[in-house]
């Protein structure tokens, strides 16, 4: 099951290294990521791969929220499906 | 794999342009809970209310957290109420509504639609109990809603009822006077009424429905008025075909909710609404996108014709997105409800006289206007037979939800808070209509062959 994780906020050390490290200590696989910096602005989108992952859904949200108030960053994770539905046919 | 400005695309109409999933409703048939004891039959409707919704707002949740997409209501509508308790021997039916309003409570939901009645050809013992009822029951309810059938293309206008519900809703407003008289907030009466609207307050679960269903409405004001943004200056064909690509985009993303909600819940799937539902915030109204067109402000001269093309364009883009679409499926005018409607109300800019205007094209009608209290019951009656017309002529469904602010006159406002939002009382046309209501009867349903 995929899922969409965006990643919003200043720009700093680190940020990648700490969302990837709660997805491969929860066994989620990352399996494409887009980053760039837009006026100090850092934006990631990375499409993941949750089906191995131990944690409910809910659960690994929690998860990200944590690392999102420790960083100062807004993390999203969707499932995929309202990106599939919203812009394909 | 999909572009990554899409994905910022749909992140930014959910965060900046406020688009969510208006309300997932359940269809709830009361129909098997009739019994001849009152008490028996409340027992019955309050068990399988619980019984079938039980998950329902639990369920909304989740779907919420894992895409990623606000849904604001999770509601519930039934049988109408009259059909139900007409079989047992109660001489008042504000008991059922303290029935309702408690397994609403209960489950979690935020209103409950179907203390109702369908009367457009005339009044069975159970519609005269219920529409007696409805003041009162609103009275000392605070989820139930209420509407009332009055009128179809197919029957004509019963007169009688049109009559009586000005006087009901002249009541209801002197009953929940202390609260601005808010009970009429919770209170429409239509023509030619839907079986599978999933918006309250005119939410029933018709007769032809199944056993229970899932029926989704969705938003997205704030999404078409950015679009448009992108196009000033251009010809209409443009405009219609931005309104038409972003109401695709929306409703797709209420028919995957509505599948999902149907399959979790292992209820059938009913329709997508398709309507353009607009909240009192900022950036989330459907006058702002007509004045987006080029109006200087709501009510101007071109504004049905704004709304006329806006509606048909969502129906348009719409309907391809989803299996099933249903419902009022259009875009709605509450002005209470509408922070750019409020506006237009205040400055002048948009009269009564317009609005009804407005409802000839687009669903459903005059809906959410606060009207000086004095009004008479009379007047009221005026206005709703005025709009029933409109809707039995043109085949379509219309409504009234009016509220006569008891105490409060033109240039003073009502506050009911949260989505209902406030208005400027509204001035009326003075000029009675006294003796054309108190003739009562029917008037005749209209043909449909010569249709100019």
């Amino acid at each position: 099951m995929k899922a969409v994780i965006t990643v919003l906020g200043r720009d700093k050390i680190g940020i990648i290294y700490h969302v990837t490290k709660v997805l491969a200590e929860n066994k989620v696989n990352v399996l494409d990521i887009s980053q760039t910096i837009l006026q100090d602005y850092f934006t990631m989108v990375m499409i993941v791969d949750i089906k191995e992952s131990s944690l409910k859904f809910e659960q690994l949200q929690q998860k990200l929220d944590e690392t999102a108030s420790q960083m100062d960053l807004s993390i999203r994770i969707q499932h995929q499906e309202i990106f599939d539905s919203m812009h394909r046919l | 794999m999909f572009k990554y400005e899409n994905i910022l695309q749909t992140i930014s109409m959910i965060e900046q342009q406020k688009l969510d999933i208006r309300t997932i409703t359940m269809g709830i048939s009361l129909t098997d809970c009739a019994d001849g004891n009152g008490e028996r039959a409340r027992e019955k409707i309050y068990e399988k209310i619980v019984r079938k919704a039980e998950h329902l707002v639990e369920t909304g949740r989740l779907i919420e957290r894992e895409y990623g997409i606000p849904i604001i209501h999770k509601r519930i509508s039934v049988t109408p109420v009259s059909i139900v308790a007409g079989a047992s021997d109660d001489k008042d039916y504000v008991a059922f509504a303290r029935t309702l309003d408690r397994a609403a409570a209960q489950v979690g939901v935020n209103f409950i639609g179907g203390f109702s009645a369908l009367v457009h050809k005339g009044y069975t013992k159970g519609d005269e109990v219920l529409i007696r009822s409805i003041p009162q029951a609103l009275a000392e309810t605070e989820t139930v809603c209420s509407s009332v059938n009055v009128g179809s293309t197919k029957t004509g206008i019963n007169m009688d009822a049109v009559k009586q519900m000005g006087r009901v809703i002249s009541e209801t407003a002197r009953l929940t006077a202390k609260k601005d008289s808010i009970g009429c907030a919770k209170l429409v009466v239509f023509a030619n009424a839907v079986e599978d609207n999933p918006f309250m307050a005119g939410a029933f679960h018709g007769v032809g429905e199944p056993d229970c269903v899932i029926n989704v409405g969705v938003s997205g004001p704030g999404v078409v008025k950015r679009a448009l943004e992108e196009c000033k200056g251009a010809p209409f064909d443009v405009v219609a075909e931005t309104i038409k690509k972003t109401a695709f985009q929306v409703t797709r993303v209420g028919q995957l909710v509505a599948s999902e909600a149907s399959r979790r819940l292992k209820v059938p799937f009913g329709i997508v609404d398709l309507s353009l539902a607009p909240t009192p915030a900022v950036g989330d109204s459907i006058a702002r996108i007509l004045e987006e067109m080029g109006l200087e402000a709501c009510g101007a001269p071109g504004t049905t014709a704004a709304l006329a093309l806006l509606n048909d364009a969502v129906k348009k883009g719409g309907v391809m997105a989803s299996s099933h679409v249903g419902g009022l499926s259009g875009a709605f005018i509450p002005v209470s409800e509408d922070e750019g409607m409020i506006q237009a109300a205040k400055t002048g800019a948009l009269s009564l006289e317009k609005l009804e205007a407005m409802t000839c094209v687009c669903s459903v009608g005059l809906d959410m206007i606060a009207i000086p209290g004095d009004t008479s019951s009379q007047t009221i009656s005026g206005i709703i037979a005025d709009e029933a017309a409109i809707g039995v002529i043109n085949n379509k469904t219309t409504a009234v939800r009016l509220i006569p602010a008891v105490g409060k006159k033109v240039g003073d406002e009502v506050n009911f808070g949260g989505l209902l939002g406030s208005a400027p009382i509204m001035s009326v046309n003075a000029f009675g209509c006294g003796a054309f209501i108190e003739r009562g009867g029917r008037i005749p349903a209209p043909i449909h062959s010569m249709r100019n």
